[in-house]
């Protein structure tokens, strides 16, 4: 069997035309692929569960809502087609995140404080 | 009173049943667990009623047994309970609109259906809370919330099937056309009707025809679809005259309990 | 590319995978890596999506409203399931398109044990304590394979599959202090389901093919026979609680080996049935080309109307 890569995926995006995978019946019949975010807790950040098809963004929130809060996951949720989702990218993990490794005194451990001093 | 409560279980039951018969067969993934998601709505909202129908049966049984006699539910020793209710009664014995106990049929069928009872259920409930019976009231307000949902739902896809493609038009005027006989038993009150009507447990179902009629209006407009001319209306749910569809539905449900009776699931 | 260059993409993908950093959509990986991931998350949604089917024969026949209820719950996480697993493979490259033309043409296979039939409502409690305790133990590992989409899919599946198997154990164990007709349907049961549940880990680990490779990818993290004598050992003494016995005259318990013996598996069955000659392979998939068919036109019709509607919208703001 014989696969092609295709990058209209979250997670794997860049600014060519979509590799279409071989054999691929993209057709009326296939929905676009969502990517769903849910609030689970008040106060708490939308997170990323998963994703699934829908053929608009109402049909997608509602099968969001049957497909990933049939256990009380959630009080919110976002969607978002996958298609416009931009990642940055792992081949430039080192440029992109070491270079906070020695940015220490962003971290309140950095500062030496008296044990006495409280509140803060 | 007991009447009236095992009418709204049975409604829920049989639609609930007819919807779980599309679990593993959807038109999609996604689809095919919105519509179980429903069915277990209405399952939960039978089991509700018929559990609050079981205990007014145990309080007071000699003012019921005229009104089931299947042999298989008399048989039973001792208080009744919500299983007995739904597996041990004959189809005569139902009091669900005809509307719910039709065939699933295609997609279109079944969401014009789940359309149709949810905006009645939804009009119904709404009053049911203020009802002078506080367990229905209860009922119907934890109903209510899933039932607003199930009106959202339906009603989006009676409209991007009315306003899809030409097949889905034209489906959606076929299954209106078949079920549009049924609507009417909706708004013609029974007996037990009238009575809780009387006793201020609930209005008289005519009373919700118009603001029924409004509301589907309203979404087959934007659907692009039209209300047939009122016909000549099937009725005899509520009295327990049922379709021929009934029997076989219940044959495949009640066939365990029945062919071990008094076994324990 | 260059040769060497592979090498030491390749050197630096297994570092990864030794060191126990998930690898993502975007990170270079091998074809082989990516191809076997795709053939295993594939299967393994299609294997909840059939599998759909065999519980689902019962919804319309549970007996009572409380087991009607959890089973249609069950069969629906099941479809959820799925859902999760082809998101996951779309990840690698693969629509979920492509997937189910995959499985109706016969091209993919799935577990073999949905294609036996269920023929009482002792079945649907043996599949949730056999089939689905089967499950488990091959899942729960994979929470901690190294395919990022994977391992997260599988930790979702395995919160939800823990009510499945005593769902389906509780059904049994009812069904074993009822009557005597109840009693001998829970028996019947398990001597069917049984050999094919220990079959559901695969062909021993010296017939099989993929497991070594998916071992060092840490795609898989145990082998067949480890998994195998783990669901041996662990069934043999559940079993007693039901007061039931398990069809293998040869199951003892080895004080030596710390583990259960067991009988010899009839790998010709398994053959067979994943090849297609199964009791059901060929209603399961009648079934499921069938709701596919049938909702073709509704899946077409929701994208007509999304499109007419997105273009209503965009009128509106021009």
């Amino acid at each position: 069997m014989k696969i092609v890569i295709q990058i209209q995926r979250y997670g794997d995006y860049g600014d060519r035309e979509p590799v279409k995978a071989e054999g691929a019946t993209q057709n009326q019949a296939d929905w676009p692929l969502w990517e769903v975010f849910i609030r689970s807790k008040m106060g708490l950040d939308h997170k990323h569960v998963g994703s699934l098809h829908a053929a608009d963004a109402q049909m997608a929130i509602e099968n969001a809502r049957d497909v990933y809060t049939r256990r009380q996951e959630g009080i919110s949720i976002w969607v978002v087609e996958s298609k416009y989702i931009h990642a940055s990218n792992p081949d430039e993990a080192a440029s992109f995140y070491d270079p906070a490794n020695d940015k220490v005194y962003r971290h309140p451990t950095f500062y030496d404080l008296p044990d006495e001093l409280k509140a803060m | 009173m007991f009447h009236l409560t095992l009418h709204l279980a049975d409604d829920a039951l049989i639609l609930g049943h007819r919807n779980s018969e599309w679990t593993g067969h959807g038109p999609n993934l996604e689809q095919d667990i919105a519509i179980s998601n429903i069915a277990l709505d209405q399952i939960g909202q039978a089991r509700n009623f018929y559990q609050y129908a079981a205990e007014l049966y145990n309080a007071n049984k000699d003012a019921y047994t005229n009104i089931i006699s299947s042999p298989a539910f008399l048989q039973v020793i001792g208080s009744i309970d919500e299983d007995d209710l739904a597996y041990l009664r004959d189809a005569m014995e139902f009091r669900n609109h005809l509307l719910v106990e039709l065939n699933k049929g295609d997609w279109a069928v079944t969401i014009t259906r789940q359309f149709f009872m949810s905006l009645y259920q939804q009009l119904l409930y709404t009053d049911l809370q203020y009802s002078a019976d506080k367990r229905l009231a209860a009922i119907a307000e934890k109903s209510l919330k899933e039932v607003n949902y199930h009106v959202r739902w339906s009603g989006e896809w009676v409209i991007r099937l009315g306003d899809g493609t030409e097949e889905s038009h034209h489906r959606m005027e076929t299954a209106i056309d078949q079920l549009w006989p049924y609507v009417g038993e909706l708004f013609i009150p029974a007996d037990f009707q009238l009575e809780a009507a009387a006793s201020g447990l609930l209005k008289n179902p005519e009373y919700y025809r118009e603001p029924w009629l409004e509301k589907t209006r309203a979404a087959f407009e934007q659907a692009g679809l039209m209300i047939p001319a009122p016909n000549w209306y099937q009725k005899g749910g509520k009295q327990g005259i049922h379709t021929e569809h009934l029997g076989y539905l219940l044959a495949e449900m009640q066939y365990l309990q029945r062919s071990h009776p008094g076994a324990q699931w | 590319m260059e040769k060497q260059a592979t090498i030491n993409l390749e050197q630096q993908f297994q570092d990864r995978v030794d060191q126990d950093i998930r690898i993502e959509p975007k990170d270079w990986m091998p074809d082989k890596y990516r191809q076997t991931l795709i053939r295993q998350i594939s299967q393994h949604a299609h294997s909840e999506i059939v599998g759909m089917l065999p519980e689902g024969n019962w919804i319309t026949r549970a007996p009572s409203l409380r087991r009607k209820a959890t089973l249609i719950a069950k069969v629906q996480d099941e479809a959820g399931h799925g859902l999760y697993l082809y998101s996951a493979a779309e990840t690698l490259g693969i629509s979920r398109a492509e997937m189910i033309d995959q499985l109706h043409t016969g091209k993919a296979k799935y577990s073999s044990i949905f294609n036996y039939p269920t023929l009482t409502w002792a079945d649907i409690g043996t599949i949730g304590w056999l089939v689905d305790g089967a499950a488990i133990m091959n899942q729960v590992p994979l929470c901690r394979t190294s395919y990022g989409p994977y391992a997260r899919a599988m930790v979702r599946i395995c919160k939800e599959e823990s009510f499945h198997q005593r769902q389906g154990f509780e059904i049994l164990l009812t069904l074993s202090r009822g009557s005597e007709a109840q009693k001998a349907m829970c028996q019947d049961a398990i001597n069917r389901w049984w050999w094919p549940s220990i079959m559901m880990f695969g062909p021993a680990d010296d017939a099989s093919p993929h497991t070594a490779q998916s071992m060092k990818w840490k795609i898989k993290r145990f082998t067949n026979d480890e998994l195998r004598q783990k669901f041996v050992d662990i069934c043999a003494d559940q079993v007693k609680i039901l007061g039931m016995e398990l069809p293998d005259p040869e199951l003892k318990w080895n004080a030596e080996r710390g583990h259960y013996d067991f009988g010899k598996i009839n790998w010709e069955e398994f053959w067979q049935v994943i090849s297609g000659n199964g009791p059901c392979n060929k209603e399961r998939i009648a079934a499921r080309v069938k709701a596919h068919e049938e909702g073709a036109w509704v899946r077409e019709a929701a994208t007509a109307f999304a499109t007419k509607r997105a273009q209503k919208q965009s009128a509106a703001v021009a």
